[in-house]
């Protein structure tokens, strides 16, 4: 116990410890990654064995939690939000089948894209899943709600959706603790067959059950104390914030709020909270940081009735996260700066590390795919190697979601593109794209695959990757001709060798796998100096 | 007590660290505070910026709004002049003098001064060639906490105390070494004010 400075995702996790967690199941993805890097140093999680080691991806990861649950245990799941969509299967259908030991689900959204290439809004992922949502509003509410939020798992018998956006995650800020709870000793359910066989049959009932839950979810959001109404004297416009929208109001209004404010912080959306709020207002104004979704929720499809402000109407900007100034232009406040950016100051992108592997793969691919005069596209991946994009390589012709290379230039092979190249990392690769390879296996597909081999999972921070140490193996296993499986070793000196490696598999009309292996010098840096002391 | 401060560098630089140890000092004294950093794709040699926040009332947003930095504090000069719009009409700016060029159209340096010299507060400084001075370029960070700890609102002993607690695990030589480099930084500002 005690006060501490914690990023919003420390206090998640060192609050999920608090409350008797038995194991964290998670791949990494800015800006959900801290969560569980978190939970992997800290003692007491070492001492009692909380699992906490990366699983290979997001939806291996969703499911293993399931089963933790199913066996009695608390247990928290984190992802980045385009990572849901890969676990989404299991996120969806245990909302049918329900849980047994108490399990969160973090989503760590990233409206604006620092570090993403979709500001999605999973929001309405729990909302399609019909289960209850949890949006903090400050690092406090975070720990709260965590440490509180397994013990409302289980009394209702969901899984519970703990949704925050970058500026949650990766703030810090004082957070009191809580006393520790011992961990839930193992049970399994005694209804469990009527609940986790999904048979058509039996999934008809458990959507009945959870058709009739959502009062409950409704009635709980009503009396959460997270959910507040602040009166107000102005009543020509009432208003609605999200999660840490409210931050951004409150700022904009140091002496006090002038009009009446719903803060949500738990869905499904408080009913009787909003139906007060409408019938004292003359106007809504909604402040959600993300997808206008409570604005459509109270809008619905005709529009009739109270009036609705905010991101459909263009009160608030469209696209993009919040900020004081976004929220203070809403209500009509006066923002003025001084002082404008000068005309020299030039956009610094991020580029790949000097000494990088990936720069010495990607000057010696473009060199050889200048000999088919433009012919040749690059399928690439989400890693650091993404930065292959940018000058002086502009190396990649696509990156849309993990495993995608290998997938989307067999799709283009298979429309008669040559040479269709793919360019993935090790943990991209085991995360998503074995499948995809072994398509390719079965249908002979003439492709070449380069898995870019820093033996890390590099960009979110040097993670463990599932694969380090057999992806040669791996290949093979899913049936790869092993005289097309080649490994090198990126350095200005193999230059050559390397281009005529290339240059063979390319050539080869069937599938290639090119392994160009050298360790990330982030992490060989980070080790050495380990080493030292 | 109410200080806004944006801190702007490029990724690598080790603007965290200073955030750091002015969190440390804030929580010494026993202020708010909410620090909101940048993590993932951006750090990889991009730029890189951080708003903390202090006060003795809590603090309701973790991001600045625009006029409204007391301070910007800047490990790489063309790095400082992108907050610029966030600055109060009477704000400082504390930056270091030497840029870090790893872009090719990175500005010639005398328009980059230029723009500096209109800033009617400012102090600008080559904290790595005083870093050198006195302990080692690693610790430049930290000559540019010393440079705008007088800004800070806070007791200087309070920032001591709070390097003291975030290098203490990596022994006392590390210490003294940014203690040192702290000091620097701190006596030629004052120097120049």
């Amino acid at each position: 116990m005690g006060k501490h400075l914690f990023l919003g995702d420390e206090a998640i996790a060192q609050a999920a410890i608090d409350a008797g967690l038995s194991g964290v199941y998670a791949y990494p993805g800015t800006p959900s990654t801290e969560i569980t890097e978190y939970i992997q140093a800290s003692p007491i999680a070492k001492e009692r064995g909380i699992h906490s080691r990366w699983s290979t991806n997001e939806k291996t990861a969703m499911e293993t939690a399931l089963g933790m649950s199913y066996a009695g245990k608390r247990t928290l799941c984190c992802m980045k939000h385009v990572g849901l969509n890969v676990a989404a299967d299991c996120f969806m259908n245990a909302a049918m089948s329900g849980i047994h030991g108490g399990m969160i689900i973090v989503t760590a959204d990233d409206p604006s894209m620092h570090s993403s290439q979709n500001e999605q809004d999973n929001r309405f992922y729990g909302n399609f899943a019909m289960i209850p949502i949890l949006e903090p509003s400050n690092q406090q509410e975070a720990y709260d709600m965590v440490y509180d939020g397994f013990a409302l798992s289980e009394k209702l018998g969901y899984p519970i959706l703990l949704r925050i956006t970058t500026r949650m995650a990766h703030s810090r800020a004082g957070v009191v603790t809580r006393p520790q709870k011992e961990e839930n000793p193992m049970s399994t359910p005694a209804d469990g067959r009527q609940r986790f066989v999904l048979l058509p049959a039996l999934a008809r009932k458990r959507y009945k059950v959870l058709l009739e839950a959502q009062d409950v979810f409704t009635k709980e959001s009503e009396e959460s104390t997270y959910n507040q109404y602040f009166d107000a004297p102005n009543k020509e416009l009432g208003i609605i914030t999200t999660g840490i929208a409210f931050n951004y109001l409150s700022e904009n209004y140091p002496e006090g709020f002038e009009h009446p404010v719903l803060k949500i912080t738990q869905y499904p959306l408080p009913r009787k909270m909003v139906e007060k709020l409408a019938a004292e207002c003359k106007e809504i104004l909604v402040l959600e940081e993300g997808f206008p979704m409570v604005e459509e929720q109270l809008k619905g499809y005709l529009n009739k009735g109270v009036i609705v402000h905010g991101r459909l109407d263009g009160t608030l900007q469209r696209e993009g996260e919040l900020n004081p100034d976004a929220v203070g232009r809403a209500l009509g406040k006066k923002i003025e700066s001084f002082y404008a950016i000068p005309e020299v100051v030039e956009q610094r992108p991020p580029a790949l590390c000097q000494g990088c592997g990936h720069r010495d793969v990607y000057e010696a691919l473009n060199e050889v795919l200048l000999e088919y005069n433009g012919a040749a596209k690059v399928f690439s991946d989400i890693g650091c190697y993404t930065l292959g994009a940018l000058p002086p390589f502009r190396a990649i012709d696509t990156c849309i979601d993990m495993g995608a290379s290998i997938t989307m230039a067999k799709g283009a092979s298979d429309a008669g593109l040559f040479p269709a190249v793919s360019v993935i990392g090790d943990s991209t690769f085991t995360h998503s794209g074995m499948t995809g390879l072994l398509d390719c296996v079965n249908e002979n597909t003439p492709i070449t695959i380069i898995i870019s081999d820093n033996e890390t999972t590099a960009m979110t921070g040097g993670q463990d990757s599932a694969g380090t140490g057999r992806i040669e193996s791996i290949c093979a296993g899913i049936g790869v001709d092993p005289t097309h499986i080649r490994v090198m070793v990126p350095l200005k000196k193999n230059f050559e060798e390397m281009k005529t490696i290339i240059r063979e598999e390319i050539e080869y009309k069937g599938v290639s796998v090119i392994i160009p292996r050298r360790e990330c010098i982030q992490t060989y840096a980070r080790k050495r100096k380990a080493a030292k002391k | 007590m109410k200080i806004d401060i944006i801190l702007s560098g490029v990724g690598g630089q080790g603007i965290l660290s200073i955030a750091a140890v002015i969190g440390e000092a804030a929580l010494k004294e026993g202020l708010y505070m909410k620090q909101a950093e940048v993590h993932g794709m951006s750090q990889r040699g991009g730029d890189v910026q951080s708003n903390l926040r202090l006060s003795d009332k809590p603090i309701a947003s973790d991001l600045i709004a625009l006029g409204q930095a007391d301070l910007i504090i800047s490990l790489e000069p063309m790095e400082s002049l992108r907050y610029l719009p966030f600055l109060k009409k009477d704000g400082w700016l504390v930056t270091n003098s030497q840029p870090f060029i790893n872009i090719p159209n990175y500005p010639e340096m005398e328009k980059v001064e230029a723009e500096l010299n209109k800033l009617p507060h400012k102090v600008v400084l080559d904290v790595e060639a005083i870093a050198k001075e006195v302990a080692t370029s690693r610790a430049a960070n930290i000559v540019m906490l010393g440079a705008a700890a007088p800004f800070l609102k806070i007791d200087f002993e309070k920032i001591e105390e709070g390097i003291r607690s975030i290098f203490g695990r990596k022994g006392e030589e590390v210490v003294e070494m940014n203690l040192k480099a702290l000091k620097a930084g701190y006596d030629v500002a004052q120097s120049m004010q």
